[in-house]
């Protein structure tokens, strides 16, 4: 507790994961408000705009915390990470400036237009405004996710003189393979988020007997993008994740598996609990050789443990990725069931009438978040103990001049300020959802 | 390069201030202005589609400054420390309130929020202002490149002075009146009835503060920075920057006697960006003075990156810049004429 460093970890860690609790929801719902404006254009149908403008009321009030939520980060790097900043600053500096310029500055020029901008925009207009902030937010969540790449496997650098980081490729920095994939799996499970949140909505208004045909809509918008979005975040991208980290962090693969001894035809770990001190996992319940094939596409291919790498390179802290992984996977595998199963009601045409599955569809939107959370603390535990993996370690990166005390209070703080803004929040979405939709003919 | 990178930060940090500083000025005079519910719903109006926008330049420009100078960036942000966190905590307060305020009808919901809006808007300008002054003056780097600051210590100069001292105050003061007079104007061209005429009495009586207190800020600033004006006869970019300032300032008077508020607007916010600008010029090359040693300095040159990393930034710099100015066009254009409080139920 005296140690500064354990601060800065609490501190980036928690106020990061609740950061990204909104720009999950908030990059998926863009892109099923655009999807819900142009059915509008196309069809001319009042009940795809009244649907997308209640779903934009919601996507105001997350985009309003995630601003707020975002802005500490972005200062974290040089109050808490200063040493990292000095080091990395001339390589991630370029991903975080072009965050700014191209895509913040998008959003915040056109939220505005798309929230308060139906009346004074034509429909194309506001299409146009939906579309620009979906094109916004998602260029956002690339330059985030490229300067995570790059603390994740570091490309494009050269070393300066006085040892810090210097940038030699652009695009090789900009292009990580790790990046591309990182970013295809995560934008895919924003995705997913927003779909369990509509289809979660429309359950609940079908049980409550309100709002029936725009709940009819939401459920099969959610339902529908949801068994595709969940099926594409398994495969192909869950698994591209996996071999990314089975090629460049084969020590985080190992640990994320609780696996200690090497060999050929690795079984996958379906259940069980890693014993560190023991060197083994308990009561297991295996698939033979599955691991090494998804690892490494072939049933006969050796994957490494983690004895056989040295003891100070393992990630600190190996329970926790396996179980975080576990769960994410697990809840992934679980999620693609519900929208399975929910799809083909739908498609019989009995889901509005099927009250138990409306029951799960409507309990069930935790889920992703509780995954994507997952998803994160598998990325950042596994990357210890480095901060740039390979380059930098955790422990060389914080701020030489800030003391635990200081952090200590800034991280309470924080503490604090989430839990007033998380009641505003659920104060807020919680009268729109009682509100319910409005239509423009019943307004006008 | 260097150089021109050091001007690249400035000048975004420069229009983060221009653009930041109206909203921060409406917020300062909110509860001065409007008294009632439609009248804050005006004052809400008129910043509300532009707040975000205006912040992002200091996203923006500290991103330029983390890519060109991260020395600087790693340096100044943790040795001010518990100042910085105290200012995001404001900037987080003052968007919720924006955001928030208008979502509920009642009174004592919107009362609160109109508080915490005018209060957080108060203390930005003060912070940052102060943040200037200690650029200005210098603080204790030393060999590592890091320094250590309390928020204040005894309010005197020396080679371990607080954040807070009697001349960051003071350069925190004039902040505070200036934006608010920049903001006073800013209301005065958007806005008419009551907010108007207020707007407009406390616009004159404002920029006559500014006026004196930017004759005091700059004796002050020579006497704890001796010499930090020698430079400015010999930077052509500083005359330019004096014109700039001394125009606009000219510009705001005008503009005030001849109710003509755009031109007020536009002067103010020249004479902000031209005095930045030449103080930049007055200062260059140094980013952050050492109160303990000149060698100690960050200046552009020992604090830069290498040349590609600064050339790569400038490629995209360059496409960016022009695409963020026509954001801004756009938005201003799309937004033109005088706010009128929205409907219950839409906008801010
Ligand atoms: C809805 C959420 C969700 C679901 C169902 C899944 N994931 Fe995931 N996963 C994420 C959300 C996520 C994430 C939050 O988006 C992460 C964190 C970092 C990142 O970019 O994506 C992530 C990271 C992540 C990583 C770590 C990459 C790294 O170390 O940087 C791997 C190996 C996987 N995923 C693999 C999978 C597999 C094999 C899944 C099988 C079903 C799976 N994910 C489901
Ligand atoms: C581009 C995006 C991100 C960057 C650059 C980033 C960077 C960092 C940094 C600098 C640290 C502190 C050093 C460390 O302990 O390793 C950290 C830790 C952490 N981050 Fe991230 N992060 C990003 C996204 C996220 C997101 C979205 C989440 C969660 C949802 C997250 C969760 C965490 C956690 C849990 C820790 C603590 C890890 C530990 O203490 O070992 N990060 N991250
Ligand atoms: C450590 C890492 C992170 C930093 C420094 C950061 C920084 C920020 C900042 C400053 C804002 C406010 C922008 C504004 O004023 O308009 C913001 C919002 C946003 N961030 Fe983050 N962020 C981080 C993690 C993430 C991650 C991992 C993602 C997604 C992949 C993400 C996606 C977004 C999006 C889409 C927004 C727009 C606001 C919203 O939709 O809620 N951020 N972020």
């Amino acid at each position: 507790m005296g140690d500064p460093l354990f601060w800065h970890r609490l501190q980036f860690g928690f106020t990061a994961t609740y950061h990204y609790l909104f720009p999950q929801l908030t990059m998926g719902l863009a892109l099923v408000i655009v999807v819900l404006k142009a059915m509008g254009l196309r069809t001319g149908e009042a009940r795809y705009n009244d649907a997308a403008r209640f779903w934009i009321k919601i996507f105001g009030i997350n985009f309003a915390v995630g601003v707020v939520t975002g802005i500490p980060l972005e200062f974290q790097f040089g109050t808490n990470w200063a040493a990292f900043s000095r080091f990395s600053g001339g390589i991630i500096g370029q991903t975080l400036g072009m965050e700014g310029m191209f895509a913040f500055f998008l959003e915040s020029s056109f939220l505005g237009m798309l929230i308060w901008g139906e009346k004074k925009l034509s429909p194309k207009g506001h299409f146009g405004a939906a579309l620009a902030l979906w094109i916004g937010s998602w260029l956002s969540g690339y330059f985030i996710i490229a300067t995570n790449a790059f603390m994740q496997h570091p490309v494009g650098y050269t070393h300066a003189a006085d040892g810090s980081l210097q940038l030699a490729s652009f695009w090789a920095f900009v292009l990580n393979p790790w990046a591309l994939g990182q970013y295809a799996h995560n934008m895919i499970a924003s995705v997913v988020t927003a779909s369990f949140v509509v289809a979660a909505i429309g359950a609940y208004w079908t049980l409550k007997g309100i709002h029936l045909e725009q709940a009819r809509l939401n459920l099969r918008a959610g339902t529908i993008l949801g068994l595709i979005f969940s099926v594409l975040v398994a495969f192909p991208t869950g698994d591209i994740s996996g071999k990314l980290v089975a090629k460049y962090q084969p020590i985080t693969l190992a640990a994320m598996e609780g696996r200690f001894e090497s060999g050929p035809r690795a079984n996958l770990t379906l259940v069980g609990q890693p014993n560190v001190a023991q060197r083994r996992i308990e009561n297991p319940i295996q698939l033979p050789a599955v691991l090494s094939f998804i690892a490494y596409g072939s049933f006969s291919s050796n994957v490494k443990g983690l004895l056989e790498f040295p003891e100070d390179q393992w990630p600190q802290n190996i329970e926790l990725l396996y179980y975080s992984f576990h769960i994410m996977a697990g809840l992934g595998t679980i999620m693609i069931a519900i929208t399975g199963l929910a799809a083909l009601l739908l498609w019989k045409n009995r889901l509005d009438t099927a009250r138990p599955m409306l029951w799960v569809l409507m309990l069930a939107f935790p889920f992703p978040y509780i995954a994507t959370a997952a998803g994160w603390a598998v990325a950042e535990f596994g990357r210890q103990p480095w901060l740039i993996y390979g380059l930098l370690r955790t422990i060389q990166g914080g701020s030489p001049t800030v003391n635990a005390g200081h952090t200590a209070f800034t991280t309470l703080g924080f503490a604090g300020i989430f839990v007033v803004l998380s009641v505003l929040w659920l104060f807020l979405i919680g009268r729109e959802i009682a509100h319910g939709p409005v239509s423009h003919s019943q307004k006008a | 390069m260097e150089m021109l990178w050091f001007w690249l930060v400035s000048v975004m940090m420069a229009i983060y201030v221009v653009m930041d500083g109206f909203d921060f000025g409406a917020g300062i005079l909110h509860l001065v202005v409007a008294k009632t519910n439609e009248e804050r719903r005006e004052v809400l109006g008129a910043i509300g589609p532009l707040w975000d926008g205006n912040e992002v330049w200091l996203l923006a420009g500290g991103g330029s400054l983390f890519l060109a100078f991260p020395k600087v960036l790693a340096s100044g942000f943790s040795g001010f420390y518990l100042a910085l966190w105290l200012v995001v905590w404001c900037l987080m307060a003052r968007g919720i309130s924006i955001e928030f305020r208008s979502h509920l009808e009642d009174g004592l919901w919107r009362h609160f929020w109109d508080g915490a809006f005018a209060f957080s808007s108060v203390l930005l300008p003060i912070l940052f202002g102060a943040a200037l002054g200690n650029v200005l003056r210098g603080v204790p780097v030393d060999g590592s490149g890091y320094f250590e600051m309390a928020l204040w210590t005894n309010f005197r100069q020396g080679p371990q002075p607080g954040i807070l001292d009697w001349y960051t105050v003071l350069i925190g003061v004039f902040a505070l009146v200036t934006v608010a007079g920049h903001g006073a104007l800013f209301l005065a061209w958007k806005t008419e009835g009551a907010v108007h005429d207020r707007a407009k009495g406390l616009g004159m009586k404002l920029w006559g503060a500014v006026l004196v207190l930017w004759i005091v800020a700059s004796y002050a600033t020579s006497a704890v920075n001796p010499g930090i004006f020698h430079r400015l006869p010999q930077a052509p970019l500083g005359w330019v920057a004096s014109l700039i300032f001394l125009a606009g300032l000219g510009l705001v008077f005008v503009g005030l006697k001849r109710e003509r508020f755009l031109m007020a607007f536009l002067g103010s916010g020249a004479f902000i960006l031209g005095l930045l600008a030449a103080s930049a010029a007055c200062v260059y090359p140094v980013m952050l003075r050492s109160t303990l040693d000149p060698r100690f300095d960050l200046t552009a040159l020992n604090a830069s990156v290498g040349s590609h990393g600064l050339r790569a930034g400038l490629v995209w710099w360059l496409i960016g810049f022009p695409i963020a100015i026509a954001y801004l066009t756009f938005l201003f254009r799309f937004h033109r004429g005088k706010v009128k409080a929205a409907a219950e139920g839409e906008g801010y």
